[in-house]
C-alpha cells in the first residue's frame, strides 16, 4: 500500500508538478475546445489564448506562496 | 524534413541535452567520490532500465489512435511543458536561482564524500544508487519527451535521433572534460525546452479535441510565436515588479 501511494505521488509530482491548477485549467480548456468543435464551432484559438492566462496565474500563485 | 518533423528532432535533442547535463554532474560526483566502478555500474544498470521502459512502450502507443493519441500526448505536454515554462520564467524574471551545474556538483561531492561506505556485490552502494538514481530521474524525462512527441508526430525512431545526438554530444564533452558542463547555457536551453513542449502540447490537443487550425501544420510556427511572445511579456512584468519590490523572496517551486 505504501509502495502504491510512493509511486502515484511519483507520477504526480512527475506530471502535475508544483501547481496542480495548471493541470486542472489546461484539462478545461481542452474539454472546452473539445464542446467548441464537436458543435462546429472554430475552437483552436481557445487554447493559445487560455494557455498565457493559466501561466500567469500559476506565476502569480508561485510569488505569493515565496 | 517538414517543420513538424525538424520541430521534434530540435525538441528531443534540446530537452535531452539539458536532462544530460544534469545526470553527468551526479554521474561525476558519484564516481570522483565513490570510485568510478560504482558510479558506472550505476549509469548502466539505469540506461538498462531506461532501454527497457523505452522497448516496451515504444511499440503499444504506436496502436492508439492517432487522434486518441494526440489528445492525452498533447494534454501531458502541455501540462508538463508549462511546468517546465513556469520555472524559466520565474529563474528569467530573477524570482528562482538559476541553476548552476558547479554548485550542485560541489554539493553532491561533499555529500557523497562524507557517506559510509557499504559495499554491495562488490561495488560501493552510496555511489552505484546515487548514480543510478540520477541518471534514471533525469532519463525518465527524456524517454517521456521522447515516446510522447515521437508518437504523436508518427516517428519514434527520429525523437530518438535528436535524443541520441544529445546523449552522444554532453557523453563526449563530459569524458573530455571530466567537469560539470557549467558552461552550458542550461537555463536558456530548459526556457527553450519549456516553449517546444507547450507549442506542441497546444496543437496535439487542439487537434485532438476534435479542432482544425487554419493552415494545417505551419501553425505550428504561429503558435511557437505566440508562446515565445507570451513568455517574454510575461518574463518583462515580473522583472518590473520585481526591481520595484527590492527585498522579494526567492520562489522554491
Amino acid at each position: 500500500m505504501k509502495w502504491l501511494r510512493s509511486f502515484g505521488h511519483f507520477w504526480w509530482n512527475f506530471v502535475v508538478g508544483d501547481d496542480w491548477l495548471v493541470a486542472a485549467l489546461v484539462l478545461l480548456a481542452i474539454g472546452a475546445t473539445a464542446a467548441l468543435a464537436a458543435a462546429d464551432i472554430a475552437a483552436w484559438w481557445l487554447l493559445p489564448a487560455a494557455v498565457p492566462l493559466v501561466l500567469w496565474l500559476s506565476l502569480r500563485r508561485a510569488i505569493r506562496s515565496a | 524534413m517538414s517543420t513538424g518533423n525538424a520541430f521534434l528532432v530540435l525538441s528531443s535533442f534540446l530537452a535531452c541535452a539539458v536532462e544530460m547535463v544534469e545526470a553527468l554532474t551526479i554521474v561525476l560526483a558519484a564516481g570522483l567520490a565513490r570510485g568510478w566502478r560504482s558510479s558506472l555500474a550505476g549509469l548502466g544498470a539505469a540506461t538498462l532500465v531506461l532501454a527497457v521502459a523505452v522497448a516496451v512502450l515504444g511499440p503499444a502507443l504506436t496502436v492508439i489512435p492517432i487522434q486518441a493519441l494526440r489528445l492525452v500526448v498533447g494534454a501531458l505536454l502541455l501540462v508538463f511543458g508549462l511546468q517546465w515554462l513556469r520555472k524559466a520564467i520565474l529563474r528569467a524574471s530573477g524570482y528562482k536561482a538559476l541553476h548552476d551545474e558547479d554548485e550542485i556538483f560541489a554539493r553532491e561531492l561533499a555529500e557523497a564524500r562524507g557517506a559510509a561506505r557499504v559495499e554491495r556485490a562488490g561495488v560501493d552502494w552510496y555511489g552505484f544508487t546515487l548514480s543510478f538514481k540520477g541518471v534514471l530521474l533525469e532519463g525518465l524525462e527524456v524517454v517521456f519527451i521522447v515516446l510522447t512527441f515521437g508518437s504523436a508526430q508518427g516517428s519514434i525512431p527520429l525523437a530518438a535521433a535528436g535524443a541520441a545526438i544529445a546523449l552522444v554530444l554532453v557523453t563526449g564533452v563530459g569524458v573530455a572534460v571530466r567537469a560539470p558542463l557549467a558552461r552550458v547555457p542550461e537555463n536558456s536551453l530548459k526556457f527553450a525546452v519549456g516553449v517546444m513542449l507547450t507549442t506542441f502540447g497546444i496543437f496535439w490537443s487542439v487537434e485532438g479535441a476534435g479542432a482544425d487550425w487554419p493552415g494545417s501544420d505551419a501553425a505550428i510556427l504561429g503558435v511557437l510565436g505566440w508562446v515565445i511572445l507570451s513568455s517574454f511579456v510575461l518574463v518583462r512584468l515580473l522583472r518590473r515588479e520585481r526591481r520595484a519590490i527590492p527585498r522579494a523572496a526567492e520562489v522554491r517551486a
